[in-house]
């Protein structure tokens, strides 16, 4: 059968107000020339949007991430125009393809590079279980090695499913308490992965 | 001598170039879809390399592939260790087998002869655990060092063990 070719005959005149998105302020008080809110909440808000990711791209799901990069999809919507490829400038580690058990080291070492606050995304079903991997050579999903904050689904991902996992750990990252990464709770996790 | 003129190679001369020279040392010659193959017992590899190496007829100088193949139902003949050859004058490639028992995989390193076979015999002993006698460095060269296992092996399972919350009738197990 053949499918149906729609041909956009109505186009939609452009709103600026649609493509223009802002930033609500925090939760606060506000008067004549000052404005408090909590320390938190501020952190928070500029943290979460203008996270800067590590792309650890090592197959099929690191080609779906340049598109999601490219300007179809655009990440740099999000605040994350600026992608770096030094672990010790980036917030945000995003696993993304299989690992190898040979690998595991080198993305283990790329992790401890990073400096605090930091967070883990596993793109793909590979980084996140192995996927179709279930083999000897491959490492059974990176949360064996380090901490993963968000798992997206999918052999590979469409860019939307990346995309909503980049906004839950947005989500993450503003709701954090500035604290947290002192708690004992956080220490015991880094510890149970034999880090510091 | 000019190219055209030269004698043509067929898997009959070679066959009867190694018999003349080894006797009953060199066996099972089969055509396997017009290739040569042939056994010889595993001490006496090196030897016949050497010759099919030296001999002025045969010239199979270039080594293309060394690997293994594990036979769980052959006891004592477990392990073969084959050897791809090509005469690269003549455009003929042959294939030479020794076997061995997988108790015992000792087989003597061809690193000397062929210094592409350095980096195939670790691949083979990284894989199979073939034992290369003589081989400079025989240590794993694609897998995580800490493994302690041959994976290729038949008695593993190819799926990694080491996971606890996989469906196994999802996986196949």
């Amino acid at each position: 059968m053949s499918r149906p070719v729609r041909f956009n005959i109505h186009p939609r005149e452009a709103q600026v107000a649609d493509a223009v998105a802002s930033v609500e302020a925090p939760e606060g008080y506000a008067g004549e020339g000052f404005f408090t809110a909590r320390l938190s909440d501020v952190v928070g808000l500029a943290r979460k949007n203008s996270l800067w990711p590590l792309p650890f791209a090592t197959s099929c799901c690191g080609i779906e991430f340049m598109a999601t990069m490219g300007s179809h999809y655009d990440l740099a919507r999000f605040g994350s125009e600026r992608v770096g490829f030094s672990p010790r400038q980036c917030d945000l580690l995003m696993v993304m393809g299989t690992i190898a058990k040979k690998m595991g080291p080198v993305l283990r070492q790329v992790y401890l590079q990073m400096a605090e606050p930091r967070w883990v995304m596993a793109v793909g079903a590979c980084a996140s279980s192995g996927g179709i991997f279930d083999t000897y050579s491959v490492l059974q999903g990176i949360d064996q090695i380090i901490p993963v904050d968000v798992y997206v689904p999918g052999c590979p991902p469409r860019p939307e499913a990346i995309l909503d996992g980049f906004m839950k750990i947005q989500e993450l990252v503003g709701q954090e308490s500035i604290r947290r990464r002192n708690s004992e709770q956080y220490k015991a996790l880094m510890n149970g992965y034999g880090i510091e | 001598m000019v190219y055209g003129q030269r004698k043509k190679m067929t898997n009959e001369t070679i066959q009867k170039r190694l018999t003349e020279k080894f006797g009953d040392a060199v066996f099972h010659f089969e055509d396997t879809y017009g290739m040569l193959t042939f056994e010889a017992s595993k001490e006496s590899n090196l030897k016949i390399l050497q010759f099919l190496f030296d001999d002025t007829e045969l010239n199979f100088r270039f080594l293309t592939d060394l690997c293994a193949v594990n036979y769980p139902d052959q006891p004592g003949r477990e392990l073969a260790v084959v050897y791809h050859l090509h005469n690269l004058k003549d455009n003929v490639r042959i294939r030479f087998k020794v076997f061995t028992s997988i108790s015992e995989p000792d087989i003597f390193t061809a690193s000397k002869l062929f210094s592409a076979a350095n980096w195939m015999e670790r691949e083979t002993f990284d894989f199979y655990g073939v034992n290369f006698v003589g081989h400079p460095n025989l240590k794993r060269i694609l897998n995580v060092d800490e493994m302690d296992y041959f994976p290729m092996r038949k008695e593993y399972p190819l799926e990694d063990q080491t996971r606890r919350d996989k469906d196994d009738e999802m996986f196949g197990r």
